[in-house]
């Protein structure tokens, strides 16, 4: 069977010969919540705003549900496009912002009405159809937007940093509410940012883009616990993983600068310039640890805290838990959870097994 | 005993009829790095530009190492303000930039070369001296709206939100580089933000405010455990901590169904439908009254603690841990668990509430 939506070789050059999209190859499934992540000028939006149909692509295809719509109108194919969510028209009443998106789409009044209503409920938003934004507290006016996104049932949800300017706890709100309105409705999305913490709360399936390319597409436990690549290993978590660059001695230890050596898993490929790759919660404070430390900062997060450490192999940061305090200058000893620790090729950034 | 380096007694300040500063009363010592956390209108910047002599307050002092500033000018009062956009001039070089503080008339002479070199390496910018502003990324235009800042080693920075416009990856490894260098300089800083992980992160101590009041000023994790209203429990701590309201039945404490989540502080939880009586232990020290907030936050509930059952509705994933948002008595609640088992959503939980790791407020 094929997949609900296929980009094959999707490629964008602007006309100013800058190369947006480089050929990129993807399958979604329907229903599944599709995070495309990365850094600005990575491709993700020009990749959307073609699925979209706001971009013509270069070459390669879009099919949806097997038809190739690569180059049909944007208001043929039936996508949802949401920007930002927190714009309503202020002079629209409620029930008029949720019931915009349906004028001029051949409806009658009381299928309007209907429809309408039907989002109205879903949402809980029954006792204010009538108020006009400005009448809304905050949450309330995210939940309209969101009503007004969904009104039209699309095929295929699009969404560009709709979260963007909003701050702290709406935002969470707000994205909670979409992935469980995602889910209810079981409406295909794919979904644009630069916030790995997003990502990886939200999608099925996170498509990590640099330059044009996917760098990896997985799980989100995949791809932040088994990254392809430099790249995805630093760019996705909060902080990215802690590396040691080095020079593999037989594929036992890994010497590294400042007179530095750690054991590498065993099994290891005979390549000689590694990069050892940990995450911050796979660093743990260990009398008989191979790597000395200064705490430069102790950095409290609320539910856990981030230590920054010096070392003679570059600066470490290590998770630990509230309970525990560094103080500034504290010298301890660490070790890498030997299970844990990813290797890269240090030259290609490339994951080796 | 020496005074403050800051020190702000009873400011109040008005735009037109509205306060946007009310009594406003703390210290920043010597050494300190103060963090003014508060969402969009509290007035935190209205705060920074008195601090900076940008704004008159219509009552109170500022005393900056016990002499009393109120009345200066900007300029004679030696602080170093950054604001949230670059203020770069564009068309000249980095060097220019970071020279112009230092140039201003009237300013004792210094070596001007020698200390744009010592920031710019202070910063790690040395390889961008020459090249003009408007090639520089975001997070290299910060570096040196920064680096601008301290040039003039002034007795106090004041920064309005300086990451807030940069990468999510930026912000946390600038944040972490700031609070380094503040301390290398030794210079008192007074930080203001709304993005509650830049406060946990950087601030010796944190002060809340709400509407032009400060609500509660303590070390981060002091404020964080012990917080003194419900509206402060919410300001830290993402997720959010969870919020229950509770009445009193007889002897014991159930969660009230028509318990109105506005009550926290004007912000609202989006709520399960169906309805139960839910008992919640409560100790005897809990506040007097009929109905109670019951705050705990999500790491310090038991998912598996053998209390009222709910349902996965959702499971966020954020690398380390996961968060499960739980339908469960009616209510909303979000737990952290770490990743030794794998939850998916309508799976069942029995969360248990201990009392001892809540916080209880009287609910009106």
């Amino acid at each position: 069977m094929s997949p609900f939506l296929q980009l094959s070789a999707l490629r964008k050059v602007f006309s100013d010969g800058t190369e947006a999209v480089g050929g990129i190859d993807l399958a979604c499934d329907d229903g599944e919540f599709i995070v495309l992540l990365g850094p600005s000028g990575c491709g993700k939006t020009t990749t959307l705003r073609m699925v979209a149909g706001l971009e013509v692509p270069t070459s390669g295809s879009i099919r949806l549900s097997s038809e190739d719509i690569s180059q049909s109108p944007p208001q043929s194919r039936d996508v949802g496009f949401v920007f930002q969510f927190y714009a309503l028209y202020p002079h629209l009443s409620v029930f008029d912002n949720i019931a915009f998106p349906l004028q001029s789409t051949g409806n009658t009044p009381e299928q309007v009405r209907r429809r309408v209503q039907e989002m109205v409920e879903s949402l809980g938003l029954q006792d204010l159809v009538r108020r006009r934004p400005s009448q809304l507290s905050g949450g309330d006016h995210q939940r309209v937007a969101l009503a007004r996104a969904l009104v039209r049932s699309p095929r295929l949800w699009l969404m560009d940093e709709p979260l963007g300017t909003l701050d702290g706890e709406l935002r969470l709100e707000m994205r909670e509410l979409i992935r469980t309105k995602q889910i209810e409705l079981g409406i295909t999305t794919i979904y644009v940012t630069h916030d790995q913490e997003e990502a990886m709360s939200l999608a099925d399936r996170i498509v990590v883009m640099q330059g044009g390319r996917i760098r990896q597409a997985g799980a989100p436990a995949q791809v932040y616990g088994d990254p392809e690549d430099l790249f995805v290993a630093d760019f996705v978590g909060s902080p990215g993983m802690n590396f040691v660059a080095g020079e593999s001695m037989d594929g036992d230890v890994l010497r590294a600068p400042g007179g530095v050596f750690l054991p590498l898993p065993s099994g290891t490929s005979r390549t000689r310039a590694l990069t050892l790759g940990a995450r911050p919660e796979s660093v743990l404070p260990d009398s008989g640890g191979p790597l000395t430390g200064t705490v430069v900062l102790d950095e409290l997060l609320g539910a856990h805290r981030m230590v920054h450490l010096d070392t003679p192999a570059g600066r470490f940061i290590m998770r630990r838990p509230t309970t525990e305090t560094y103080a500034a200058g504290t010298k301890l000893r660490l070790a890498l959870a030997p299970d844990q620790v990813r290797l890269f090729d240090t030259e290609s950034g490339e994951r080796l097994r | 005993m020496t005074p403050p380096a800051l020190r702000l007694t009873g400011l109040c300040h008005q735009y037109g009829s509205t306060l946007s500063l009310q009594d406003v009363s703390f210290d920043v010592h010597e050494d300190e790095l103060v963090v003014v956390l508060g969402p969009s209108g509290a007035g935190k910047t209205t705060l920074l530009r008195t601090v900076a002599g940008l704004e008159t307050p219509r009552a109170g002092r500022i005393r900056l190492h016990g002499e009393d500033v109120t009345a200066w000018s900007p300029a004679r009062r030696d602080v170093a303000f950054v604001f949230q956009n670059f203020s770069l001039y564009p068309g000249w070089t980095v060097r220019r930039n970071l020279a112009f503080p230092l140039q201003a008339p009237g300013r004792q002479q210094v070596d001007v070369a020698g200390r744009v070199e010592w920031a710019a390496r202070l910063l790690r910018i040395e390889g961008l001296l020459d090249r003009p502003a408007e090639r520089l990324s975001g997070g290299e235009m910060q570096r040196v709206a920064i680096g601008r800042a301290i040039v003039r080693r002034p007795r106090l920075f004041l920064m309005d939100e300086p990451l807030t416009n940069l990468d999510a990856k930026l912000r946390e490894q600038l944040r972490v580089e700031l609070v380094v260098l503040r301390r290398e300089l030794g210079i008192p800083m007074l930080y203001v933000t709304h993005d509650q992980s830049e406060a946990l992160s950087m601030g010796d101590r944190v002060a809340v405010l709400s509407a032009g009041r400060v609500l509660q000023m303590a070390s981060a994790q002091e404020i964080y455990a012990d917080p003194l209203t419900p509206e402060v429990a919410r300001q830290l701590g993402q997720p959010a901590i969870n919020m229950i309201p509770l009445k009193r039945v007889d002897d014991s404490w159930l969660v009230d169904e028509a318990g109105d989540m506005d009550d926290a502080g004007g912000m609202d939880v989006a709520r399960a439908s169906e309805a139960q009586v839910v008992r919640v232990d409560v100790p005897s020290s809990a506040p007097d009254g009929d109905r109670l907030w019951f705050g705990i936050r999500p790491e310090a509930v038991d998912v598996t603690g053998g209390g009222h059952e709910g349902r996965v509705r959702l499971v966020e994933d954020t690398g380390p841990a996961s968060i499960l948002v739980v339908d469960w008595a009616g209510l909303q609640l979000h737990l952290l668990v770490d990743k030794t088992r794998q939850w998916r959503p309508g799976d069942r939980v029995a969360p248990r509430l201990d009392c001892g790791r809540a916080s209880l407020w009287p609910r009106p």
